[in-house]
């Protein structure tokens, strides 16, 4: 069973770039990474369907069944498109949400897991706790260079001390004078 | 007979057409609703007792030869699990009904949730009873984007940010489903389950391995056993209550089902049950450990929900038909137990406006109906003696001891340990929140110093009425958990044959024989 070379390499690829994007805490993002690992998984079915030959209703029916195209990995591939498109429609629906409701489109920490984070630090009698906070006063972050806390999140506000070349998915600099920033923001008509 | 079985996903899925075609009328919405989930209860019990007493159906849909088209297969298992979808589904329903009379609906918009609540339901009864892979795929996108809304109905800040967390979770474990899907076809060439199973044997067991791990790694985020359960502490509290109870009892189900059938059905010659032992082992102590530190009962829930799916996946790995009849009994009374508890919390939020078991008290004399709403689950889900939980326990545990390695007795304690902490818990948040007096002193915030500056989720003072319907269909659902413990006889005995027929499996002739083809 010989298979065409470049479809596996790019499907490789595409599952390469969708996982990477998929890590990052744009929203945006990671939906370019969940369009590419759908598309990865599409190619992924596309090649398991082996040998590519002709269609089966071609010439009425009287082709060899040697020389026909699996039909199923087809069919399994178009509903998978068709289910991809949904929730790509659905999540660029929460991505406009989530910019109406807060300017920024990022995965936020959950604020339970953050105040549990904050109070295994705010307990120096437990040794364990003091252990893990001595070994945190030495690391610093590439970005910052100051004392990071066990976890640093960045929220909006930290965008000041946030180097990130890449352009962002977000206001990306809140203005002093205030007049441009209708400009900025994508829903204007917002009361 | 046959003709019954696609019309428990076809009546949904019309039921939530129709209430799109109705977007205004909330009425209407409600009877169609009502209506939709009473119609497949009872075409669920129907097929029960059909499947029960003259084996399982096979249904070809278009009449396509067997291995080629889509197969709906119902045996004891699926028929028993949609039976106890539909009344949970139905339960949750009429709690919805009242919750949404009752606040106006500011949080949920009426034209979207019922069809979206109809579709869950559809996808759940799909996935249950698909016949392949592809089909159960199919199955777990349709709960899984009705879920999506669900979970950020109303679009309010703090939906959207816990539901997104959860909606990338689900799409990762989507997309190595169908990765594995496409895998298997590889390897295998068909999609069918009866025949995959018939041809895995062929395979080197290096491929099998590596099949098996993909296609439980997709089922585990879904079903969320640790280390995969991170996600759904953070993500199920926030939702409506109705929205979280449903999601609590059932969603979570359809994954450990898909485990069930891979391991019984599947990969019968490939053996991970050293692995799954394990993780069940660490999905247990893990799970109730986070329950014990929280201070929050929604939260508190959820985290003996992620414990509780370790004791189903410990049935799995025992691999008896015994074991995975014993876990079919778990699944049954997790399911109801579980979003019982959900409900009884959902009154609680209501009549005290909050859910930290920091700031509720006095709850026992303001109401008393609500303390044995709250109590009877409780203690049911922590095992004691003569419920569901002490039975189903005990069965996994007879089960365990029969094969009787010392892995097995370490299982075994684990269990014990667990279903202590579970007991624990939930009875540290009845302690607080109803037996605490209203004008109690600090002494016993003292005691709980731990808990001490646990956040508590958002806080709407105000003290509402509950609807009765709501109380309602909690007491129904109270009463169901009960009737587990009254008819424990006739339904291990159930699905200890539920069992038996899965582990015994089927073949492909015997599946066509089913279908009337032959």
């Amino acid at each position: 069973m010989t298979i065409s070379l470049v479809l596996v390499i790019v499907m490789a690829v595409l599952f390469a770039c969708g996982v990477y994007a998929m890590l990052e805490r744009s929203l945006t993002r990671v939906l370019i990474g969940f369009l590419l690992l759908g598309n990865a998984a599409n190619l992924l079915l596309l090649v398991v369907m082996g040998v590519p030959g002709v269609a089966p209703f071609y010439d009425g029916g009287e082709t060899d069944a040697a020389d026909m195209s699996d039909a199923l990995p087809q069919a399994l591939t178009l509903t998978a498109i068709v289910i991809t498109f949904g929730i790509s429609a659905f999540l660029l629906a929460l991505i406009y949400r989530s910019w109406q409701l807060g300017q920024a489109d990022t995965v936020i920490d959950d604020a339970d897991d953050v105040a549990l984070r904050t109070r295994a630090a705010d307990e120096p009698e437990d040794a364990m706790d003091e252990e893990s906070r001595s070994d945190d006063e030495d690391v610093t972050t590439d970005f910052v260079g100051d004392v990071a806390s066990p976890i640093r999140v960045l929220h909006q506000g930290d965008l000041s001390q946030l180097v990130d070349d890449a352009p962002v998915d977000r206001v990306a600099v809140r203005r002093t004078d205030d007049d441009e920033d209708s400009r900025e923001t994508p829903d204007g008509d917002r009361p | 007979m046959s003709a019954l079985v696609p019309l428990l996903v076809g009546i949904p899925l019309i039921g939530a057409a129709i209430n799109l075609i109705f977007g205004r009328r909330k009425k209407t919405q409600i009877v169609v609703s009502v209506a939709a989930l009473t119609a497949v209860l009872v075409l669920g019990a129907i097929l029960l007792v059909e499947v029960d007493t003259h084996g399982p159906l096979a249904v070809a849909i278009a009449a396509w030869e067997i291995p080629f088209g889509i197969v709906l297969y119902v045996d004891v298992l699926a028929a028993l699990l949609v039976v106890v979808t539909s009344i949970v589904l139905l339960a949750v329903l009429l709690f919805s009904i009242g919750q949404g009379a009752a606040d106006n609906d500011e949080d949920t918009p009426v034209s979207i949730f019922y069809p979206a609540y109809l579709i869950l339901g559809a996808g759940i009864f799909n996935a249950f009873i698909a016949g392949d892979l592809f089909n159960l795929y199919v199955g777990f996108e349709i709960l899984l984007v009705a879920s999506y809304v669900l979970i950020t109905l109303g679009g309010t800040e703090s939906r959207i940010r816990t539901g997104v967390v959860y909606i990338v979770v689900s799409l990762v474990s989507s997309i190595l489903f169908l990765a594995a899907i496409a895998m298997v076809y590889g390897a295998l060439g068909t999609v069918n389950m009866v025949q995959i199973s018939e041809r895995m044997a062929l395979l080197p067991q290096d491929t099998q391995t590596i099949l098996h791990l993909m296609l439980l790694l997709a089922f585990a985020i879904k079903a969320a056993v640790f280390p995969l359960s991170f996600w759904l502490p953070d993500s199920y509290p926030t939702a409506p209550a109705p929205v979280t109870a449903v999601f609590a009892g059932l969603l979570t189900k359809v994954g450990v089902y898909a485990i069930i059938r891979t391991e019984t059905q599947l990969f019968v010659d490939n053996d991970l049950n050293f692995l799954l032992m394990m993780v069940a082992l660490s999905t247990m102590i893990v799970g109730i450990l986070g329950a014990v530190a929280q201070a929050e009962l929604k939260r508190i829930l959820s985290f003996t929900l992620v414990s509780h799916i370790g004791y189903m996946i410990f049935g799995l790995a025992i691999n008896t038909p015994l074991a995975v009849g014993a876990t079919i009994y778990y699944i049954v009374h997790h399911i109801i137990v579980q979003t019982t508890l959900f409900l009884a919390v959902g009154l609680i939020e209501r009549r005290a406006g909050s859910t930290s078991i920091l700031k509720v008290k006095g709850l026992m004399r303001a109401a008393p109906l609500l303390a044995v709403l709250y109590f009877i689950p409780a203690i049911n889900l922590g095992g004691l003696p003569p419920f569901s939980g002490f039975i189903g326990k005990y069965a996994l545990f007879d089960a365990a001891a029969q094969v009787g390695t010392p892995v097995m007795m370490v299982l075994i304690v684990g269990g014990i340990v667990t279903s202590i902490l579970t007991l624990y818990a939930l009875m540290r948040a009845w302690n607080l929140s109803f037996w605490r007096e209203n004008d109690d002193s600090t002494e016993t915030m003292e005691r709980i110093a731990y808990l001490g500056n646990a956040p508590a989720a958002a806080i709407s003072t105000e003290r509402r009425t509950i609807p009765k319907i709501m109380t309602l269909a909690t007491v129904g659902m109270v009463i169901v958990t009960v009737s587990l413990t009254v008819f424990a006889g006739p339904l291990l005995e159930m699905c200890l044959r539920a069992g038996v027929t899965i582990t015994d499996g089927v073949s492909l002739v015997q599946l066509q024989e089913q279908a009337g083809q032959q």
